[in-house]
């Protein structure tokens, strides 16, 4: 018994957890609310439809982390991509195409300063993205105090679009069959995701950031160019970030000041969850788009419970993220007790 | 190069000279924009005047700021749940003050009891920092960020989402002003901060302690130090002064309001770090600088709230600012720096020749 938990090496191990805990949790949730219909396949894909802006999120923090940075920017520019969006498309009546490419211009020039600053001028990035997240949230004040609706029908229009999945039916009182519903922010969440893995995976970039997060040094002595690589990966989360924010936005239809607040500690909880080691060098995406659904149950069960006020997700959150980098830290001790 | 260069070269190069020329300059700005920004006068026996409002309003900030000194010193990371501590102990120890009601006329326990109730929560929340960073070898930044959500949702879960609201006159003395006395009482108690910790630093040697695991905490473990202990120290004090801002804030607004207390004061206590030329990446610490950046940054807030920016839109500048000062601090931009002026140098040379 003890050689086998020897074979599974610490990367692995987390990664079981997360998926164990996960089941464990929803296995809770069906028993306890399994009256109020917490076992129909509608909730499970719920968790999809309400984090789809999170899992983009979160695949992006991964990478971040995994080469050895982090970014809490993330939930206030989420904020200010829902502001910019709700603006240009009801004050300035822009349509809703060139508005969404507009952002996720703003989302790569964000990306590339933050980037340039971290890497270039090597300040930490937890300075230079906490003074970006300040200023996001305070551009989002400066655009508009007030909250602004979407009313706009081309984007309205995709954000209730629904898909319908033929399978597991169930049939309501009236006799007639449901089938369980996602939206199209779904998909796209899933598709990055999937894309994101490759590329980690399967790619020389993908492969360079993990080794730059390793050890950098040994990056640089293999002939990485780790300034540039640093560089491409807040460019491509600040991507992320922008598209995140709008699969946000297709959910919330609007942008106001307090929106997405403690995003970003959910996108690093859902990282550090999934498996992903804070030092940087090991991660994996899909362990991310468990800890959103891990997060997303949490949801479910103050929601299904009725009572209990809504800070208790963040509450729960916090606790369950640091028990996981107590875990990681203490997984990391005892491999170097062992050289 | 000439006697005079050297001296200014001296100047510049001096510890508070970041520190002290930002405090002028807002001033200067100040005096134009408001010719009676110096001025004071007495009313009832109280001194009010811009300068004065400055002074009292930076009070919580310098204590933060000397907490987040020691804790950027030790340890090369900030403490991001400074504010978030603050409203929790507020809550904590309104909700004690009136007894679980939402306000309240009379104390429903010993103001003594609650006081140190808020002092021991943040005493309790920078353990638990500590503990993570210290004990645990976990990013600073990541474990604060824990108590930075958590903990103004703690303290909505203390007040049951309300504004709890303590009528009692004695209760404001800590945030407002004691009769008799002209100046505001968190002057007093920013004062005495400092002082006690400047004696313990100066007559211990805890701060070359402090210095030395920021510098390199390898080599302060061979030569006989325990970091450990040592960041451990400086997170809980941060703790604990962030739990005594905490006091300050709620006395004020003789009230504990979970979503507003301390907002956002974690950043001016960063910046008021930087600005106080010491650097984020730990180790060596001025903490008169920091305290001299605390009131440049009071002074700033002021004046943009002079010039009708919104507390909402004021992040904005200040990240601004705390940009552009880590980049000046950062050897990377230093050297590029230099590598110009040598270019022009040998410039000037293959010139004359």
């Amino acid at each position: 018994m003890k050689d086998k938990l020897k074979n599974i090496d610490n990367k692995t191990f987390l990664l079981y957890i997360t998926i164990l805990l996960f089941i464990i949790m929803y296995g809770i949730g069906i028993i306890m609310f399994g009256s109020k219909g917490f076992q129909k396949p509608q909730v499970f894909l719920n968790l999809f439809i309400s984090n789809a802006g999170l899992i983009v999120i979160a695949t992006g923090m991964t990478m971040v982390i995994i080469s050895g940075g982090i970014d809490i920017s993330v939930g206030s520019f989420v904020a200010l991509t829902c502001m910019v969006l709700a603006y240009l498309m009801e004050k300035v009546k822009m349509n809703a195409l060139s508005a969404i490419v507009l952002v996720i211009i703003i989302g790569l020039i964000f990306g590339l300063i933050q980037g340039i600053l971290i890497s270039y001028l090597n300040i930490q990035p937890f300075i230079v993205t906490l003074a970006g997240m300040f200023f996001a949230r305070g551009m989002t004040a400066i655009i508009s105090q007030e909250m602004i609706s979407i009313t706009n029908e081309t984007f309205l229009s995709w954000a209730n679009k629904k898909i319908t999945i033929p399978l597991f039916g169930i049939v309501n009182k009236k006799g007639a069959v449901v089938y369980p519903y996602i939206y199209p922010t779904v998909i796209v969440a899933l598709i990055i995701l999937v894309l994101m893995f490759i590329m980690l995976r399967y790619t020389k970039f993908g492969r360079s950031v993990y080794a730059v997060g390793g050890n950098e040094q040994s990056a640089l002595l293999l002939g990485l160019n780790v300034k540039k690589i640093k560089l491409q990966v807040y460019i491509l989360n600040g991507l992320l970030c922008s598209i995140g924010g709008f699969l946000f936005c297709l959910n919330t239809c609007a942008g106001f000041v307090e929106q997405a607040k403690g995003f970003e500690m959910e996108a690093i909880a859902a990282a550090v969850i999934g498996g992903t080691l804070l030092t940087g060098g090991v991660g994996n995406v899909f362990g991310s788009l468990f800890g959103v659904l891990i997060k997303g149950t949490i949801e479910a069960f103050v929601s299904f419970q009725g009572t209990l006020s809504s800070w208790w997700t963040k509450i729960i959150i916090a606790a369950i993220l640091a028990f996981f980098i107590i875990l990681q830290s203490i997984l990391a001790m005892s491999k170097r007790g062992k050289k | 190069m000439t006697v005079k260069e050297f001296k200014i070269k001296n100047i510049t190069s001096a510890r508070l000279f970041l520190p002290i020329v930002s405090l002028i300059l807002v001033l200067i700005i100040n005096m134009i924009k408001t010719p009676n920004f110096f001025n004071i006068t007495i009313q009832n026996g109280v001194f009010y005047g811009y300068i004065i409002d400055v002074i009292n309003r930076a009070s919580e900030l310098v204590i933060l700021a000397v907490g987040m000194t020691l804790v950027v010193a030790s340890s090369g990371g900030t403490d991001i749940s400074v504010g978030a501590v603050c409203a929790l102990a507020g809550a904590v120890a309104c909700f004690i003050l009136a007894g679980g009601e939402v306000s309240t006329d009379v104390y429903r326990a010993p103001y003594i009891t609650a006081f140190i109730a808020a002092i021991f929560v943040g005493l309790l929340c920078g353990s638990f920092n500590a503990f993570l960073v210290a004990k645990m070898n976990i990013q600073p930044m990541v474990a604060t960020l824990i108590l930075f959500t958590a903990g103004r949702g703690m303290a909505q879960l203390v007040t049951n989402g309300q504004i709890t609201y303590i009528r009692v006159e004695s209760f404001k003395m800590l945030g407002n002003s004691i009769h008799g006395i002209p100046l505001p009482t968190p002057v007093f108690v920013a004062l005495a901060v400092v002082l006690i910790t400047l004696i313990i630093l100066k007559k211990t040697a805890l701060g070359l302690y402090i210095e030395t695991v920021g510098i390199n905490n390898k080599a302060a473990r061979l030569v006989g130090l325990n970091p450990v202990y040592i960041q451990f120290i400086a997170y809980a004090f941060c703790g604990l002064l962030a739990g005594l801002a905490g006091m300050i804030v709620s006395s004020r607004v003789y009230s504990a309001d979970a979503n507003n207390a301390g907002l956002n004061i974690e950043l001016d206590a960063i910046l008021a770090v930087a600005l106080g030329g010491n650097s984020l990446a730990g180790g060596k610490f001025s903490l008169l600088g920091s305290v001299i950046g605390a009131y440049t940054i009071q002074a700033l807030t002021t004046t943009l709230y002079a010039m009708s920016v919104s507390a909402d839109q004021l992040p904005v500048y200040k990240a601004i600012v705390v940009v552009i000062i880590v980049s000046l601090q950062s050897k990377e931009f230093i050297k590029i720096i230099r590598g110009f002026n040598l270019n022009k140098k040998k410039a000037e040379v293959a010139h004359e020749r």
